[in-house]
Order: C-alpha cells, then sequence, then structure tokens
C-alpha cells in the first residue's frame, strides 16, 4: 500500500480549482484575437509550393540544404523529413512563414525522424497538433525557428511548439514559442540538451524539460506563460530525468490563466508559476531573475499533487519525489501575492493576510521518509530567496508552515552541459 | 437514357475487345527507380470493364483490416518465379527481392454519381473476381516494391476515368461524398506521402526498418474465395510457391473484429493491433508515450489501463486516463478514436472520418471492463 495515496486527490482539487479560478480571473492577460478581417474564409493553399517542399524533404540526402525562400507560405498538410544529415533554413523568422491554419492533416507542422538534422530561420504557424516534432535522433539544433498560434492562447491550439523527443545532444537557441497548449518548448526523454536565448509567451508552460538528463537551460526568458520554466518528471516514460540547470534567465509574470486541457501534466500548473520542479531530480536554480510570478516564483512539487497518481495506472518503481533541489543566488521581487485558486487564496490570506505574499518558494512538503536524510536528496534554499513555505501536502493542508531556515543549506553544483560534435562546432559559428 | 449510363457498356466492351486482342504482359519488377505509372508493372489489368490481377497475381485478405475512411481494399502479392517468402509466426513473412504487394483503394459508387457508398458488402468487388469499374470508384494503388536494399513504397493515384494511375509521392487530396441509409457526409481523403507511409511501415525507431503490416500469419489465416473455389490463404500461398517454413498444426489467427461470436476483448485488441501498434508498440514511432496496443502486450497500464496521459494535449478530451474500466465516456481512448481533429484523432494518419463500429466496438469493450482507477481510501 501507499502511505500518500489518499492526499492527491486534495491537492488535484486546489489544483483543478486553480486552473479554473484562473481561467476566469485572469482571461485578461489573453492576446486578443487579431483581427478578424485579416482572415476570412479559406487561404488558397500554395499546392505547387507544398509539394516542392514535401519532394525536396524526401529526395534529401546527408549534407542536402533545404533553403526555404522569404515568403508567407499556406500548406494543408503536414511535413516530413526521414534522412539524416539534412539542413532545413528558412530567410529568417520574419521572412519566410509556413502557416497551417486549416491543416488537414499532418498532424505536425514538420514531423522529422533523424538525426544531425538543424533547422533555422523560419516561423512555423497555426499547426493543429505539435508545430515542430523531432521524434528520436541525435545532433539536434533549432535555432531562430519560431512557432506560433496567431489567436492568441486556446486549449484547441497544438501541444507542443518545438518538441524534441527521445533526442541527444540538441541544441534549441535564439527561437521562440507563443500560445502551445501545453508546452511552448519541450524537451522530452533526452539527453545532453542546451535551451538558450530563446522566448516563451503565451504557452500553458513556456519551456518544460520533461524526464530528461543533463539539461541546460539558460539566457531565456519566459513571461506571459501559466508556469515559466517546468523541470519534469512523469511516470511510465523511457527514462527517469535529472540534472538540469536553470540559469541566468527571466522569468517574469507567468501569470496567463491555464488553458491546458484537464489531464494534461501542465492542467495542473496554477496560474501564476515561475519555475516550477515536479518530481524531478538534481535541478539547480540560479542566478535568474524570477519577479511578479502571482501564485509563487518557484514551486517544488511532487507527482502526488498533480492529481494523476493512482497505483493501477503508475509504472512500480517510479519516483515522484523532488530530489537534490538547490535555490540560490537569483533575483527575486514580487509574486505570491494573488494564488491562483480558492484554496491556495485562503491559505495566503490565512498565513499572510489580504495584502501578504507567499514567500519565493512555493513547498508541496512531500519527502520520501525512507531517505528523508539523505544530505544530496535534500531540498536547499538560500536567503536570496524570501522564504519558503511547506504547504503540508501530506498532512492534507493542515498545517502549512514557513521552513525557510531549515532549508538554508548548500548542495554541490552541477556541471555544465557539454555538446558535443557536429552541435558543438554548428554552436560555435553562430 | 443518360448519357453516362451508356459510357459504362461501351467502355466494357472497348475493354473486352482489347483484351480479346492481346494478352496482358507479365509482371515487371523493377529493380530501381520510381516509374511514374501503375501501368509500368502490369500488376492489374483491365479486362471485361474489371480491374483483375495479373496472371500469377495472387489476391489477398485480411481477418482485420485497417480502417482507411470506409473504403475497400484490393490486395494482391506476386513474387518472381522459384522465390517464395519464409513463414513467421508473429511478424511479418520475409520477403524475397522482387516482391511486390498492392493496395487498391475503392469504394462502390453510389449509383452513377461520383458519390461513394459507405459500406461493407464487398460487392461490386472481390479480392478474385476483381472490381466492377463501371460500378467502383478508384482513388489510389499502394506499392510496397521489395528491392535488393529493402521495401520502397510508390503511391499511385488514379485518374478521373480509371484508366491509369500516376505515381504521387508527396501524396494527394480528394474530396469524397460518402453515402449510406444514414445520410451523406463530405470528407477530405488523404493519400500519404512517401514519408507517411514509413511513419506506419517502420515500426522500429531503432532499426528504421521498413516492414509490410497486412501480411502476418494470424491475419491471413482464413479462407478467401479464389476464381478456381474456395481456400485458405496460407494453403493457397504455400500451394502457389509464394511461402515456405510454414509449420505443422494449428497456425494463429487473429480475431475478426466484426464477429459478435467472437470474445469481445479479443476483437477489440485486434483492432487496436491493426489500427494503432505500428506506432504504439515497444519502440514503435509512438513509444515517447509508453502505450503500447498491440496484441501481444500485457494488460495492465501500459495498455492504458488507469495510464494518465503523456503528451495528449488536447487530445485528452479533459480525462484523466487512457482506459477507465467500465466508463467508456472517462476515457481518453473512444475520444481520440472519435475525433477528426488533428492533434486529437488516433490515429493521426490514414483516416479524415470516424469509424463509428470501431469506436463502438472499443467502447463497449472498456464498458465490459471490471474494476476502477481509484486506491483504497488509507484510514486516517
Amino acid at each position: 500500500m501507499h502511505p500518500f495515496h489518499t492526499f492527491p486527490r486534495k491537492m488535484a482539487l486546489i489544483l483543478t480549482a486553480v486552473a479554473l479560478a484562473a481561467l476566469g480571473a485572469l482571461g485578461g492577460c489573453s492576446k486578443p484575437a487579431p483581427d478578424a478581417s485579416v482572415r476570412v474564409g479559406d487561404l488558397p493553399v500554395d499546392i505547387a509550393f507544398a509539394k516542392k517542399l514535401q519532394e525536396q524533404l524526401l529526395d534529401a540526402k546527408p549534407g542536402s540544404v533545404i533553403e526555404i525562400p522569404a515568403g508567407h507560405y499556406h500548406l494543408d498538410r503536414g511535413l516530413s523529413l526521414r534522412v539524416n544529415g539534412v539542413t532545413v533554413r528558412g530567410a529568417g523568422m520574419e521572412e519566410t512563414i509556413l502557416s497551417f491554419r486549416d491543416q488537414v492533416a499532418g498532424p505536425e507542422g514538420l514531423l522529422a525522424q533523424a538525426s544531425d538534422f538543424t533547422i533555422e530561420n523560419l516561423t512555423i504557424e497555426d499547426t493543429k497538433g505539435d508545430a515542430l516534432k523531432i521524434n528520436s535522433g541525435e545532433n539536434i539544433v533549432i535555432r531562430g525557428v519560431r512557432v506560433r498560434w496567431t489567436d492568441g492562447p486556446k486549449t484547441t491550439n497544438g501541444a507542443y511548439g518545438l518538441y524534441p523527443v527521445k533526442t541527444k545532444n540538441v541544441l534549441i537557441e535564439n527561437s521562440q514559442s507563443f500560445g502551445a497548449a501545453d508546452a511552448g518548448i519541450y524537451v522530452g526523454q533526452s539527453k545532453n540538451v542546451v535551451v538558450r536565448g530563446c522566448r516563451a509567451e503565451q504557452n500553458v508552460a513556456g519551456i518544460e524539460i520533461e524526464n530528461t538528463i543533463d539539461a541546460d537551460v539558460h539566457d531565456n526568458v519566459a513571461t506571459g506563460n501559466t508556469g515559466g520554466i517546468l523541470v519534469f518528471n512523469m511516470p511510465n516514460l523511457s527514462q527517469p530525468g535529472h540534472s538540469t540547470r536553470v540559469f541566468h534567465n527571466r522569468v517574469d509574470a507567468n501569470n496567463l490563466g491555464n488553458f491546458g486541457a484537464k489531464g494534461t501534466a501542465v492542467s495542473s500548473v496554477p496560474a501564476g508559476s515561475g519555475v516550477v520542479v515536479n518530481s524531478n531530480s538534481l535541478v539547480e536554480i540560479f542566478d535568474n531573475d524570477i519577479t511578479a510570478n502571482v501564485t509563487a516564483n518557484v514551486i517544488i512539487s511532487s507527482y502526488f499533487s498533480t492529481g494523476y497518481f493512482n497505483t493501477k495506472g503508475v509504472q512500480p518503481g517510479y519516483d515522484p519525489y523532488p530530489r537534490g533541489i538547490y535555490v540560490h543566488d537569483n533575483r527575486f521581487s514580487g509574486g505570491g501575492d494573488s494564488p491562483d485558486g480558492m484554496d491556495l487564496k485562503v491559505l495566503k490570506t490565512a498565513m499572510f493576510g489580504l495584502n501578504g505574499h507567499f514567500p519565493d518558494v512555493l513547498w508541496d512538503g512531500y519527502v520520501d521518509a525512507a531517505r528523508a536524510n539523505v544530505a544530496e536528496e535534500r531540498l536547499c534554499v538560500d536567503a536570496t530567496a524570501s522564504g519558503v513555505l511547506n504547504a503540508d501536502g501530506p498532512g492534507k493542508y493542515k498545517s502549512p508552515h514557513l521552513v525557510s531556515e531549515a532549508l538554508r543549506c548548500k548542495l554541490a553544483p552541477l556541471s555544465p552541459v557539454t555538446l558535443t560534435a557536429p552541435v558543438a562546432a554548428s554552436a560555435a559559428t553562430v | 437514357m443518360h448519357p453516362r449510363s451508356l459510357l459504362g457498356p461501351v467502355a466494357c466492351l472497348l475493354a473486352v475487345l482489347a483484351s480479346c486482342a492481346r494478352a496482358p504482359a507479365p509482371v515487371t519488377f523493377v529493380a530501381d527507380g520510381k516509374p511514374e505509372h501503375l501501368s509500368d508493372w502490369h500488376l492489374l489489368d483491365v479486362a471485361g470493364g474489371r480491374l483483375v490481377p495479373n496472371a500469377g497475381v495472387l489476391p489477398y485478405d485480411l481477418v482485420t483490416p485497417l480502417f482507411s475512411d470506409y473504403a475497400h481494399k484490393l490486395r494482391t502479392v506476386w513474387m518472381p518465379a522459384g522465390q517464395s517468402a519464409k513463414y513467421s509466426a508473429d511478424k511479418a513473412f520475409e520477403f524475397p527481392v522482387g516482391t511486390i504487394l498492392s493496395k487498391t483503394f475503392y469504394y462502390p459508387r453510389a449509383g452513377a454519381s461520383d458519390a461513394v457508398l459507405k459500406t461493407y458488402d464487398p460487392e461490386p468487388g472481390s479480392p478474385a473476381a476483381g472490381l466492377d469499374l463501371s460500378r467502383v470508384r478508384l482513388v489510389e494503388t499502394r506499392l510496397l516494391v521489395r528491392r535488393a536494399d529493402g521495401w520502397t513504397v510508390l503511391p499511385y493515384v488514379w485518374n478521373a476515368d480509371q484508366s491509369e494511375a500516376q505515381l504521387e509521392r508527396t501524396g494527394d487530396e480528394k474530396t469524397l461524398d460518402l453515402v449510406d441509409a444514414q445520410g451523406r457526409q463530405k470528407f477530405t481523403y488523404v493519400v500519404p506521402n512517401e514519408n507517411q507511409c514509413a511513419s506506419c511501415h517502420v515500426t522500429n525507431l531503432k532499426s528504421g526498418e521498413f516492414t509490410p503490416l497486412g501480411p502476418k500469419a494470424r491475419n491471413l489465416n482464413r479462407t478467401l474465395a479464389y476464381t478456381d473455389g474456395s481456400e485458405n490463404q496460407i494453403a493457397r500461398w504455400v500451394r502457389a510457391g509464394f511461402l515456405t517454413g510454414v509449420p505443422a498444426g494449428e497456425l494463429p489467427r487473429a480475431a475478426d473484429w466484426r464477429d459478435v461470436q467472437q470474445p469481445i476483448a479479443e476483437r477489440a485488441r485486434t483492432y487496436l493491433d491493426v489500427n494503432c501498434a505500428h506506432c504504439h508498440q515497444a519502440g514503435g514511432t509512438a513509444s515517447n508515450t509508453s502505450l503500447r496496443l498491440d496484441a501481444l502486450g500485457p494488460a495492465d497500464w501500459s495498455l492504458g489501463l488507469c495510464k494518465p496521459s503523456v503528451a495528449a494535449g488536447k487530445g485528452t478530451g479533459d480525462r484523466i486516463h487512457d482506459i477507465v474500466p467500465g466508463k467508456p465516456d472517462e476515457s481518453i481512448l473512444p475520444f481520440r478514436l472519435a475525433s477528426t481533429e488533428g492533434g486529437v484523432m488516433m490515429p493521426e494518419l490514414g483516416r479524415s472520418t470516424v469509424h463509428q463500429e470501431g469506436v463502438q466496438l472499443i467502447r463497449d469493450w472498456i464498458a465490459s471492463m471490471p474494476g476502477h482507477c481509484q486506491d483504497a481510501p488509507l484510514k486516517d
């Protein structure tokens, strides 16, 4: 029997309520739909262009560079690539725009199942499903790619923007995502990953690193999402993730109402979350500007708090505890003053008053009792954060209390991610 | 009389005369390149107003087929003289270089119009007797050709007068009017591009190896009405010299998804196996979701039982678990099968309509399951 299995319902309620309340309260944050006159009726599909581009993708050989000239092209079927060693290059993210509005098949914009793949300098917009999915492959570079849903945040938007999954040696840089209904920039079940210089806005999750080993997320801007930067470990997947560094990012005002479909992991994220760690291990969060995220600037939580845990549906051996989380040397301001959902609002008001706010770090308090004394597996938060609130999830939220002093420990810094050739060489030339 | 109905018999007559005037050229295995026309292969022949398999080309059918927008399918196999496939109990047979598998997608016409019928009645076509060209609408013929360097896929799209099919490597779209007793629906039939063919036929991401999906022992193990009488297909393949290494005794047989006499769990698992498992199997394209829908997988969380979604996005339909025993309305699986919206619908390729009967089967199966997803409450 699992000792915690009655508790997730409670947090699930909190988080569901959170999402619903936020949709109402924070609806004003979402971008209004563009002027309807811009898009009336069916856009003509650039059939010849689409056919030629897909032909180039079919005929590509290792070393091929497929250049897409400047232009706003309308395609109604997803593109796909299965050849290693190919570069797809536009004339710039403002110049080369591939629109998949009213797409009839795909469901992705571009699906690549290939290694040694580089895509750069273009925009993919309004796909029914994921905008750019890279399913398995090594040495992946995504540079200067913008993905967006032009109607603004909507539950019916595609789930992921930039979406490498089961990949190795991955660089995503100077790229952008707007409006993804799950995560804008999402790296899943991968190894050796760098996400830098990117911007994520109006997504449910801005940047999400999930079940990934060795990731550096730095010099990005995550703003106006439901949650800014997420580091998650979900059950049943090919590998548990660990060792992610989140540093020198700006994580500001991620207060957008959660518009993710219920049942997705990110739908459990309260609006107003800055950096969120869920069930992941060895995460170092430092040198960031984390500001004005109204639920909390940092949230450390367990899968038990998502409400999705059940013993039948979760693979035995899954580790739902965050372990070895180190939050230090960040610059915080604002935030925690208007948490999402009735329960959190009540908690905040009860403890800190109507005009008060949560401390910078909100922790659900789940600890693996058997390993509570293992120093390397602790949660450590330094004094650059205003404090840590243990919400007492395991105690059904009956005894929330500040634990700021008790967590002033230090953990060994994580090693930087080293991209290997040929991604390293590609990165060096920029 | 409507002019169109006059044309039919004339076309038939011409075809008959043509076929009397010459014997069809033998099947041509093209060892490399991409022939522009289906007729370059001489696999199918027009005779007496019918599209029929050429001499030496064996039609076959499956116990439980993949759903493709209610299209009917004429499948054929051909191998060079003296060559045969090697039997496998659970995988696709190992086919020799030179093998040509074909699948012609067609619909019975609704009268003389271009609208097509939604029906399970195989008329006016049959695997052995071919297709009555005046009464069917041909859409596409896909070839899988086993060459020295592996399988090549070639999608051919039929022209309007059904005299030739042209290679369309990047796929195509056809707007079809699908009619049945309940009414009509217009939909976009999508011919996949070569890569999209591979996204089902490459069942293992790591090996990247292309494989046929249909011709497996368990799905071929049924009787077919050939022109010279009915016979078990595997026995016929052996007799035709197309198959060796078949063991004596009982061979595996897939459940027929439409046969209500068979256990619902077996019908449902077979349906999922045929329609989903090319991606949803260990090592498959969808293995990032950890959802395994092959008939041989365990009936636990990996089959979706009480399993929280991983990367479904809006595809959850606001549901938490892939399958909630006894609760089809709370399960993600039938929700995605019942959708035609990109990013929601499953399978994500190869259909634009909902397979109502297939969805009903999966719903009935889930409804028949005992149990629930709740953990027993702990005592305080």
